[in-house]
């Protein structure tokens, strides 16, 4: 890249990143701001004139940045170390992903306080709908153009915009609740669907369309999730998914939690994938501090995730068998999560939740006898999944239920921001573990089962491979463990290695202030990526020189996964609808937050 | 006064003996059904059931009826009440009444109609009613939505199911279910009529509502279905009424193609092996139940469109070719 980047621009800082660099040439160095950050993810500042310019510019290049992996806003009013940003009140930023280069830019976009607008993007991509929404819920940043600008988690009744810097984060900050009659009224009120505001018709010349509910208590809606479809007869016309139901400020909440007890948290944003949410929190805070963490740790906490790839995949295999009629294998199935979790909660103490990682290592070291336990567990389940695949997923009604339904193609599942097996069941080898190894799966042997038809059949089949494969991972864990440290060994380790502790002032100190304050993280920005249970998970972690996160924010696989329905499923049956439902696989803690 | 002779008098007294008898025996069996479905499911599927009621949770049952009648008689405001309340009521007796033509010994049995088998076909055309009075009166969506299915369901498995017993009835001569059952004296007929056991098993199974077809209340789909919005002991009607409809699709399918009371043995047998070959049906409808997923209704009317049609229509010629050319 630095022969095709300019004369004037080579040498420029941010030029080593080739998309930087191919910035620079195309807008002048003069427009492209970089800034350095502690992450791998390339960033830069435009203005808002140029912002558009720039963004369509990369989704229309060569090898194009076709998906908006993320997009979000900053209330940057209150951060103190801000070197080398230009000035700016509110930032609202784009993360995007071009899977064909298998890399990743952040545009930041600076905004007044008294100025907070912008223009859309949802014609460029157009999962940007709901992410522009949800800025214009959280921060109050308005987007001009954009097909329909409400709330999408906080009730339509709300009040303030919850993410900025003056909005308490404390529930006693606040007068207490009340709900009176009226009040209650004016709450169910602003629930009704008004479909004319979606531009549907209520009916055709000759019949009424029926609008159903579908949720937010529904049995097939796995969670409080509420999808409202226009019916002709059970042929599901156009339809309009409805989040927030399970909204609870996660995001909020880091920004006074320490940065450590903030890890028992993201246990719960996808509730399934246990630790597997821990690791993308902890390498991100680890970019932060600097902290290398040793082969031992790498090797358990690959161990623990894959664990919980598997529990969080056999729970979608039962639920998704149970969903199309079948009512016996999810009994089975759950016999097994069983035995995966007896063997996490000999090793972490915990079950689903065991918030077990750590900044700079793990909690504990292995028990001794875990050997036995693990493998026990790796001989148990290949056989048992053969089972389900011969009783399940081979069985005739089944196939004919799921083969050729809610099918999409790898173009629309990279527009929609679609990752995970939903993105791989259409044919895209793209796995973060293989494509950009991190945290030490470059060490492993196991294959990416990729499908071609991106069928909700295809996507069961290809978790149940993936299980296979996770299977193959913890049996290599288990024969290579390394010995060595189960915490890295710097100051910024939370909590600190305890052995030298009451030897010398020093670490007593930093020990003190770590487990009472919390540590303080260097101010600056780090971005992990990590492919979770339900695609790619990445927690973005903006730090201002103190012991609680300036911003957190959380992108979840699940988010775009819904806002995908309705191109999808428009022309199905209300039967197709719940198998695709269920082959996505979503757990609403995960996409509400 | 115009009295019987005594003797007439007691025989008019032991026929109506038996009859009561044998229907309490059916609806009883059909309420411990829900009991007995529990476990076995529950042992198919690696778990215990309600096992907490007495020795091996056998008043559950007990327990269950009084719960459901203590329940609050409940009809939503926005119901039509009076269909809202016949639909139970059509859902509980339609089938149970059909159980009449079933003769279960040489000398058990409620009524020997000549008509036999075209009043259990009158019967099961009603159970629809049933549905549709249900999702019409509830005046909620997925209820509507459920009885439109079933609406859909009915119209494809009715006419086949007529058919796929004419091939028994042919062979017989007669509607007569004592008749059907003592031609099959020789052998049973699911031999000669095997096309015909497996469209009207079929049928059976669709008339039921039970799984793999049971789409009008797909807990998935439909929340409950038709019977969304009832509570108490009109729910309880829906529910004993569907295994009131198991035990009695299951003592015809005995009667008709499984040689009713015949079997190795005295002839005071009878009764037992016509027992054992009805429970033999009862717990095929349960194992279907753990072991198949539902399908599409759509495909579900296609299969009897143009599969089981087509099917009985072959089995009722090649009947009919066989007897002519005897």
């Amino acid at each position: 890249m630095g022969e095709k980047s300019g004369a004037s621009t080579n040498g420029l800082p941010g030029s080593q990143h080739p998309v930087i660099a191919e910035l620079f040439q195309r807008f002048g160095a003069a427009r492209i701001q970089y800034q350095e950050t502690l992450g791998a993810v390339p960033t830069v500042w435009v203005s808002r004139q140029d912002a558009t310019a720039v963004l369509r510019y990369l989704r229309q290049a060569p090898k194009p940045y076709s998906m908006l992996l993320d997009l979000h806003g900053v209330d940057e009013r209150l951060r103190r170390n801000r070197a080398g940003m230009p000035a700016a009140d509110f930032t609202v930023f784009y993360h995007l992903l071009s899977i064909e280069r298998n890399s990743d830019v952040r545009i930041k976009v600076a905004l007044a306080a008294n100025d907070l607008q912008l223009p859309t993007v949802t014609g460029i991509w157009p999962n940007a709908n709901w992410y522009e929404r949800e800025v214009w819920d959280l921060f109050g940043i308005e987007f001009k153009g954009h097909p329909h600008l409400v709330r999408l988690l906080m009730p339509r009744t709300w009040q303030g915009h919850p993410l900025r810097k003056d909005y308490p984060a404390r529930a006693t900050e606040f007068d207490p609740f009340t709900l009176d009659n009226a009040k209650q009224d004016l709450e169910q009120e602003s629930l009704r669907f008004v479909p004319e505001e979606w531009g549907m018709a209520r009916g055709t010349a000759h019949a009424d369309y029926m609008f159903l509910n579908l949720g937010p208590n529904h049995p097939s809606a796995h969670g409080a999730f509420r999808i409202v479809l226009q019916l002709d007869g059970e042929e599901i016309v156009d339809c309009v998914p409805d989040i927030g139901y399970h909204h609870r400020g996660a995001e909020k909440m880091a920004e006074r939690q320490s940065w450590h007890s903030y890890i028992p948290y993201t246990d719960r944003i996808d509730y399934l994938g246990g630790v597997m949410n821990n690791l993308a929190y902890v390498m991100a805070v680890e970019q932060l501090a600097g902290i290398q963490v040793p082969d031992r740790v790498k090797t358990i906490r690959i161990m623990m995730s894959e664990f919980f790839r598997i529990t969080s995949h056999l729970l979608f295999l039962g639920t998704y068998i149970q969903d199309v009629g079948g009512m016996s294998p999810i009994f089975f199935i759950f016999t097994d999560r069983m035995k995966a979790y007896d063997v996490i909660e000999a090793i972490t103490g915990g079950r689903m939740h065991p918030a077990w990682f750590r900044i700079g290592g793990v909690a504990h070291d292995l028990p001794e006898g875990w050997d036995k336990l693990v493998r026990d567990f790796v001989e148990w389940m290949p056989k048992r999944l053969d089972e389900y695949d011969k009783a399940a997923l081979r069985n005739g009604i089944l196939r004919s239920r799921t083969i050729g339904v809610a099918k999409y193609n790898s173009a629309q599942a990279i527009e929609w921001g679609v990752t995970g097996p939903g993105l791989r069941a259409t044919g895209v080898d793209y796995d973060l573990r293989k494509a950009r190894p991190y945290g030490g799966w470059e060490n492993f042997e196991f294959e990416v089962p990729v499908a071609n038809n991106g069928d909700a059949y295809d996507r069961a089949v290809l978790r149940l491979e993936e299980m296979r494969q996770s299977v193959k991972i913890i049996r290599q864990c288990l024969e290579n463990m390394p010995a060595g440290p189960y915490k890295a060994d710097h100051p910024l380790t939370t909590p600190p290695p305890k052995e030298r502790t009451l030897a010398d002032i020093e670490t007593l100190i930093s020990h003190f202030v770590g487990v009472s304050w919390g540590p303080v993280m260097p101010a600056g920005e780090a971005c992990q990526l990590i492919e979770a249970t339900k695609g790619i998970n990445s927690y973005y972690l903006t730090s201002d020189a103190a012991t609680m996160s300036y911003r957190t924010r959380i992108r979840t696989p699940s988010f775009p996964h819904l806002q995908q329905i309705p191109s999808v499923i428009r022309g199905g049956l209300v039967a197709d609808l719940i198998a695709y439902l269920a082959s996505i696989d979503f757990v609403m803690a995960d996409v509400d937050r | 006064m115009n009295l019987l002779p005594l003797p007439d008098l007691l025989a008019v007294g032991a026929a109506i003996g038996r009859a009561v008898v044998l229907l309490l025996i059916v609806v009883l069996f059909a309420a411990y059904l829900s009991f007995i479905e529990r476990r076995v499911l529950a042992l198919w599927q690696d778990r215990y059931g309600p096992n907490r009621v007495g020795p091996f949770g056998i008043w559950q049952l007990p327990a269950d009826v009084i719960k459901m009648l203590f329940k609050e008689d409940w009809i939503p405001p926005f119901a039509d009440r009076l269909t809202f309340i016949i639909a139970p009521v059509i859902a509980m007796s339609a089938l149970f009444i059909s159980f009449v033509i079933v003769p279960v010994s040489p000398t058990w049995g409620v009524s020997d109609m000549n008509i036999g088998i075209l009043f259990f076909m009158a019967m099961a055309g009603l159970t629809v009613y049933a549905v549709l009075f249900s999702g019409w009166s509830s005046n909620s969506k997925y209820a509507l939505l459920g009885s439109l299915r079933s609406a859909a369901q009915t119209v494809s498995y009715e006419v086949f199911m007529g058919l796929s017993l004419m091939g028994v009835v042919a062979q017989t001569g007669s509607f007569n279910m004592r008749d059907i059952v003592e031609a099959q004296q020789g052998m049973w007929f699911i031999v000669p009529q095997f096309l015909g056991f497996v469209t009207f098993l079929m049928a059976a199974i669709a008339v039921t509502h039970r799984s793999p077809f049971d789409l009008p209340e797909a807990e998935q789909e439909l929340g409950a279905g038709y019977h969304t919005e009832y509570a108490g002991m009109k729910w309880a009607m829906f529910f004993v009424g569907e295994y009131v409809g198991i035990v009695v699709v299951s003592a015809l399918l005995t009667a008709l193609f499984l040689g009713g009371w015949y079997g190795p043995g005295p002839e005071w047998l009878a009764g037992f092996w016509f027992s054992i070959k009805t429970l033999f049906f009862v717990m095929l409808f349960i194992l279907l139940r753990a072991a198949l997923p539902r399908p599409r209704y759509d495909h579900l009317m296609a299969a009897g469109w143009m599969v089981c049609l087509p099917l009985t229509l072959l089995n009722l010629l090649v009947t009919g070719a066989v007897l002519l050319m005897q």
